[in-house]
């Protein structure tokens, strides 16, 4: 994945602290950890973090029991001949490595279900605390306006959307919560693909959506 | 004077890293376990482990670092750092189950011979870091230590402001910038 030099909106502190400590729905951490996939300056503001966490580290200590350094050489040497593994360079694509986990693959390998008026889903397989969708939006086509009883993050892989408060690009995320409600629309010039992951149920504004909410798990 | 001895400290770990990862020096990985083991061990604890499962995790975790000290960037992040992303990925396998999606590599290792002076200015502000935690209002702190322990859910952790990351964070914001222009 390319380093994008415009992403505008990023995670807040408390959604990257969060995932630093591990204490985020996988589907949540899924969209942090791809976002940074994406993002420089989140991978920064996340290594802060996890300074913090080491720093916590370091202030308590429990003792260990009498022979657990020769227990722990033991399973080392168990273990074998260390493997220097690097990470793989890897093919230019749309999704980044943790979403291509998920999928099985890049874009190609999305199995998108019809959710109405042109718009796509494909859901993966996270736990249920929390839901991790993929968003196909056509260009210039609208999600039906919705509320939030949780929090929404929706984080744009291609395309772009507009909603009332701003544009989101390429690696741009979207924290959306109880105040806010919106009628997310795909920009004109290209086919919107968004990776948005939500921890309740969207306060869909109007019967149709609403009926259909409960098979789409939306 | 105590700062002289917390860097003269941290130097040491980086140190002894080097050694796992060039020599499989076992008297250096005695040296980071008699620190860090009953530490991560005391972190699990506070998780939420009992004693006997701590102690199983905390064995696992040092293991770990012997395995992947190759992986060990000193310009990105200290030996205490480091070892709590192992341990906090531990816990969440041994303790809640689930999982923590990573974010990709970087498509590069650490250099093989990372600049010392970055290493020991990153080491340095790490540890300042740690002195700042120190001095921060009681509740901010405790708030901090909750959520880093797993007793609060992320929608508790509330937006957090005025904890001094800045300097740490354009610390590693400048050693991504260099490896990736090493890198072209």
């Amino acid at each position: 994945m390319t380093a994008m030099t415009t992403i505008a909106h990023h995670p807040t502190d408390g959604l990257l602290m969060a995932y630093s400590a591990g204490s985020l729905p996988e589907a949540f951490s899924l969209t942090v950890a791809t976002h940074v996939s994406m993002c420089d300056e989140c991978r920064a503001r996340l290594g802060a973090f996890d300074t913090l966490g080491g720093a916590l580290l370091e202030k308590e200590a429990a003792p260990m029991a009498g022979d657990s350094l020769a227990a722990t050489v033991a399973r080392i040497r168990a273990g074998g001949e260390r493997v220097r593994e690097w990470p793989l360079p890897r093919k230019a694509g749309v999704l980044p490595a943790p979403l291509c986990d998920y999928v099985g693959g890049d874009l190609e390998a999305v199995r998108w279900r019809p959710i109405g008026m042109g718009l796509k889903q494909a859901i993966l397989p996270t736990a249920r605390d929390a839901t991790a969708r993929l968003l196909f939006i056509p260009a210039g086509a609208a999600v039906p306006g919705h509320g939030h009883r949780g929090t929404e993050l929706t984080l744009v892989l291609q395309g772009a959307f507009l909603d009332a408060t701003a544009r989101f690009g390429p690696g741009d995320i979207e924290v959306s919560n109880e105040d806010v409600t919106h009628t997310p629309v795909a920009d004109i010039g290209a086919d919107c693909i968004c990776l948005a992951a939500t921890d309740a149920p969207l306060r869909f504004r109007t019967l149709l959506p609403r009926l259909a909410q409960p098979f789409l798990r939306i | 004077m105590a700062s002289t001895i917390e860097t003269a400290e941290n130097e040491d770990w980086v140190a002894c890293m080097a050694l796992i990862r060039d020599a499989a020096d076992e008297a250096a990985f005695a040296r980071l376990f008699g620190h860090f083991a009953p530490r991560v061990k005391a972190f699990l604890m506070r998780s939420g482990a009992d004693a006997a499962l701590a102690e199983e995790v905390a064995q696992d975790v040092m293991a770990t670092l012997w395995r992947k000290a190759h992986l060990f960037d000193p310009t990105r992040a200290s030996v205490a750092t480091w070892i709590f992303t192992i341990a906090r990925n531990r816990r969440i396998d041994a303790l809640r189950r689930a999982r923590r999606p990573e974010p990709e590599d970087l498509p590069w290792g650490p250099e093989p011979e990372p600049d010392q002076t970055e290493a020991l200015a990153l080491q340095q502000e790490s540890a300042a870091l740690g002195r700042a935690l120190a001095t921060l209002p009681d509740k901010q702190r405790v708030l901090i230590e909750k959520a880093y322990f797993g007793d609060l859910s992320h929608s508790e952790i509330a937006e957090q402001t005025g904890l001094p990351l800045g300097t740490i964070k354009s610390r590693i914001r400048l050693a991504l910038d260099r490896l990736r222009h090493a890198m072209k």
